[in-house]
């Protein structure tokens, strides 16, 4: 394990950032620390980087305590959010600088910044200023920066919230591309869960200060530990008390007057409803549908082709079940779930 | 802040009301400040380049001169490495006491010279709190030079401040810790980054401070005892000079200490708001 | 548009406090502000002991000194006559000087901001120079054009106008530079919704714009009354300094010293210096409660 994180708790005055949170960063991986705003993915980045001295508990690094190490002694790389260049130096003094620092001869200098800058493709900017570069190339020029001085650890703090969203996919895809050929292990910050989706290899669930879930994409999307984890990585809505995946829900036609729309239908699975459509949109090739029942309206979505099928359309009384071996979570007390 | 945008805009009140406040404002500061500063200009030079050699010919003058120089110099590299220190720690960190210590940092600005004087003279003269002690261990602080720097230091004192702490609150800490992940330790951060940074505001706190320096005069009057040839700096002798009606050579000092006063700040505006590499200037 | 002078309370003051809450601005990491390491303690305390031993220390010797008489002797000091005289003398024309910079302030503000002409970078410069001469110089230059000599046949030297003159003239940048940036900065477009309601432009100037330069005025006329009382050196040739007629509060501080009498003068300096003390206050008070209204 790269990374070993035990029992770390911080405060900031009266706010606890972090609660007695203990996870383990798997070596070579790509891994993403998913999280809404405020909710302490950030600062657990920080005090592994070591910009950030915990209350109490260990970091270690590749097996090293580092707990009390300074953030210089830690051969960490740490890309910002908004890059944190050298304004007043050009981008191969930039990318040169951790080099320079460790007082390494010029020529091996000149060689690994020519080898970095290839990598990330701003070869032809090296004797630019950062200014001069647009936002994706100046994170660009920041991540070649922190693996120039080859770190045991490479950590991103939302590398990609400052740029717009056609860059921010581009980059995605470069940094997952990026990793493949170069296997450090990473750790990436992020709120959007598209990303952590599409990019790591593992996702670690941060809320609140606390670790709701550890897992592969695939383990969170579809065993979620609770709603929360549920709720964060996909679009959920309530059906009868549980949390299911508007996708996940089977929809049939039923003949029948509205009054007896509601009723818990004791003709049909365990778990179904009964409702009446109250809207359908259509986006895309999906079709959502809004289901009025007798607790709750329920967000339902079909295909196109179904919706055909089924003659699916406002005021149509329907019975609504949970898909057979759809993941479910049991839902929180308060008010709707909406979709996404 | 479009300055172009702000006239071309909506017209700002009837053409009448727009040229008469624009006269009433050329005419007060032509009366106030234009044609005084004129006449002595004028006057410095009014036999040609005469007035001025004989001046610079009188070894008191160039004494004078010296010492002022002189203490400019020590007040500039003393409030340049007080002043960058203390806005690190203001800005940079954080301890009890901080806002009082902000506060107070304010004062020299707005306390007379005459009571900086007094003040220092209270602490340092030879019935003073120090100055007793000190003068018994051979270092004399009023009646000499080092008197005059403290006077002179002391009223410049924030000048350097107020430049950099804006400066260095903008640029945040990021790139400093940045440096730090990439394995800066902290003087090699501070001086591959931080400095950089703020190198202009620095250039323009040092040339304030040197503008003010120059041209202080009431605590210096205080503290010197004004003693010709041995502590007496250049604007008390433009004063000892001008009571003894030799006014030739007060307007020529005078000009001297002006021109290079007035050179100090014209320069700091224009380079200000031009500056590229002004902190204002987005990157 | 921006100011050279380094006493505009506005912006510098305002920015010295690491800003909690700068409105708009991209917030930083949480982490600004570090806890004091010894290296950093260290620097701290050096830097407290040279300014105190430079002016902490020597402002406290004022004040002990002036209480070591007690209050008896403090009032006599500061009712003598003379004393009386001069004090009245300094607080009424800075006062009156301070009315003054309110307006042609605020006036020659807008105009820098508000209008174009050729030739404005020279008013700029025109503002700069009373604060970049040195006072004595100052003195010099208004008994150019207003003393004996002066070509406008104007002769107020010694007299009490001599010191209305000299405080307007080494007050002149600070309602100016305290006023000009907020007037550069303020939204226009509040002014163009007041005209759509059907403000007239002078309606428009007294309720809106004049509302959103107060804190600068005010904060320009303190720093503008401040200088003003202290001020000693243009004073010295203009006004003669003639005791009960020209004579001003730093002109007494220093005729009770040279005659060896420091507890009187520090009586007086005390006096002085409360005012700025207050002044620093006030200013601080302005900048706190624009900061709230963010």
């Amino acid at each position: 394990m790269s990374i070993e994180i035990r029992n770390v708790r911080k405060t900031f005055g009266d706010f606890v950032a972090l609660d007695d949170v203990s996870v383990s960063v798997p070596t070579g991986r790509l891994t993403a620390l998913l999280g809404p705003s405020g909710g302490g993915k950030s600062t657990l980045l920080r005090v592994v980087a070591g910009l950030e001295q915990p209350d109490a508990g260990t970091v270690e690094i590749e097996g090293r305590d580092a707990t009390n190490l300074p953030a210089r002694r830690r051969n960490v790389g740490f890309v910002f959010q908004h890059y944190a260049a050298f304004k007043h130096l050009s981008v191969a003094r930039n990318v040169a600088f951790g080099l320079e620092i460790r007082r390494t001869p010029k020529a091996e200098t000149a060689e690994r910044v020519d080898e970095l800058l290839r990598l990330v493709h701003l070869e032809s900017f090296a004797h630019r200023l950062p200014s001069q570069l647009s936002g994706g190339q100046r994170q660009r020029m920041a991540l070649a920066r922190a693996l120039a001085i080859r770190p045991s650890v490479l950590l991103l703090d939302e590398p990609f919230g400052a740029l717009d969203a056609k860059v921010r996919k581009e980059l995605r895809d470069w940094l997952r591309r990026l990793h493949d050929e170069i296997p450090v292990t990473t750790v990436f910050v992020t709120h959007d869960q598209e990303e952590a989706l599409e990019v790591a290899d593992e996702i670690v669930v941060v809320n609140e200060g606390r670790i709701e879930q550890v897992g592969s994409p695939d383990d969170l999307y579809d065993r979620p530990a609770n709603d929360f984890v549920m709720g964060f990585l996909g679009p959920v809505t309530r059906l009868g008390g549980v949390l299911v995946r508007p996708h996940d829900v089977a929809v049939e036609v039923v003949a029948g007057d509205v009054e007896t729309a509601g009723a818990p239908a004791d003709d049909g699975a365990p778990g179904s409803v009964r409702g009446v459509v109250s809207r359908t949109t259509r986006v895309g090739f999906e079709v959502r549908a809004e289901v009025t029942t007798a607790d709750e309206v329920v967000s339902v979505v079909v295909t196109r082709a179904e919706a055909r099928t089924l003659g699916l359309e406002a005021g149509v009384a329907v019975r609504l079940t949970p898909a057979e071996g759809a993941p479910t979570a049991a839902a929180p007390r308060e008010e709707a779930v909406g979709v996404g | 802040m479009a300055d172009t945008s702000t006239v071309a805009r909506t017209a700002d009140g009837s053409r009448g009301v727009r040229y008469g406040l624009r006269a009433l404002v050329v005419v007060y500061l032509v009366l106030l400040v234009g044609w005084p500063v004129s006449l002595v200009v004028r006057g410095a030079f009014a036999d040609g380049l005469e007035t001025l050699r004989t001046a610079l010919s009188d070894p008191s003058v160039v004494f004078a001169l010296q010492l002022t120089a002189s203490v400019a110099v020590q007040v500039v590299v003393l409030n340049t490495l007080f002043g960058v220190g203390i806005s690190l720690l203001l800005v940079r960190y954080d301890f009890p006491g901080k806002s009082l210590l902000n506060a107070l940092l304010d004062l020299p600005l707005s306390v007379s010279p005459i009571v900086v004087g007094l003040s220092l003279v209270l602490v340092y003269g030879k019935d003073g709190w120090f100055g007793g002690t000190l003068e018994s261990a051979g270092m004399q602080v009023i009646f000499a030079p080092p008197g005059i720097v403290l006077a002179t230091a002391f009223v410049c004192l924030p000048l350097v401040i107020r430049e950099v702490v804006p400066v260095l609150t903008e640029i945040g800490t990021d790139e400093e810790l940045a440096a730090t992940s990439l394995g800066a330790t902290w003087f090699q951060t501070f001086r591959r980054i931080t400095l950089p940074a703020i190198r202009w505001a620095v250039v323009y706190g040092v040339v304030l401070t040197l503008a003010r320096a120059l041209g202080e005069f009431g605590a210096v009057k205080v503290v010197s005892g004004n003693f010709e040839g041995r502590t007496q700096t250049s604007t008390l002798l433009v004063e000892q000079r001008y009571q003894d009606f030799e006014q030739g050579t007060a307007f020529a000092v005078a000009f001297l200490l002006a021109s290079v006063s007035v050179a100090c700040i014209v320069a700091v505006t224009f380079l200000r708001s031009d500056s590229p590499s002004s902190p204002k200037a987005t990157s | 548009m921006t100011s050279t002078v380094a006493e505009r309370p506005g912006r510098a003051a305002r920015e010295r406090r690491p800003a909690p809450a700068a409105p708009g601005r991209r917030r930083r990491t949480p982490n600004g502000p570090y806890r004091l390491t010894a290296a950093s303690g260290l620097g701290l305390g050096v830097s407290l002991l040279w300014f105190s031993a430079l002016a902490l220390i020597p402002l406290v010797a004022v004040l002990v000194e002036t209480s070591a008489g007690g209050w008896p002797a403090f009032v006599a000091a500061v009712t003598q006559p003379q004393t009386a005289a001069a004090l009245t003398l300094t607080v009424t024309q800075a006062l009156a000087v301070t009315a003054v910079n309110v307006v042609m302030g605020t006036v020659i503000a807008w105009v820098l901001v508000r209008d174009r002409f050729p030739g404005k970078r020279l008013v700029e410069v025109l503002i700069d120079i009373p604060f970049a001469l040195p006072t004595i110089v100052a003195g010099l230059v208004l008994l150019a054009l207003y003393g004996p000599s002066g070509p406008l046949g104007v002769d107020v030297a010694n007299t009490r106008t001599a010191v209305f003159l000299a405080f307007l003239f080494v007050t002149l940048p600070f309602v100016v530079r305290s006023v000009q940036p907020v007037l550069a900065e303020l939204d226009r477009d509040v002014e163009e919704a007041a005209a759509s309601l059907g403000a007239s432009r002078f309606t428009t100037f007294r309720r809106v714009v004049l509302p959103a330069l107060a804190p600068a005025i005010t904060a320009g006329a303190a720093l503008s009354f401040a200088r003003a009382i202290s001020e000693y050196g243009a004073l010295v040739l203009l006004s003669g300094n003639l005791p009960m007629r020209t004579e001003v509060g730093s002109v007494r501080i220093l005729s009770y010293l040279e005659n060896g009498q420091p507890a009187q003068a520090a009586a007086v300096a005390s006096v002085l210096l409360l005012v700025s003390l207050l002044v620093i206050a006030t200013i601080q008070l302005v900048q706190r409660r624009v900061a709230r209204r963010g």
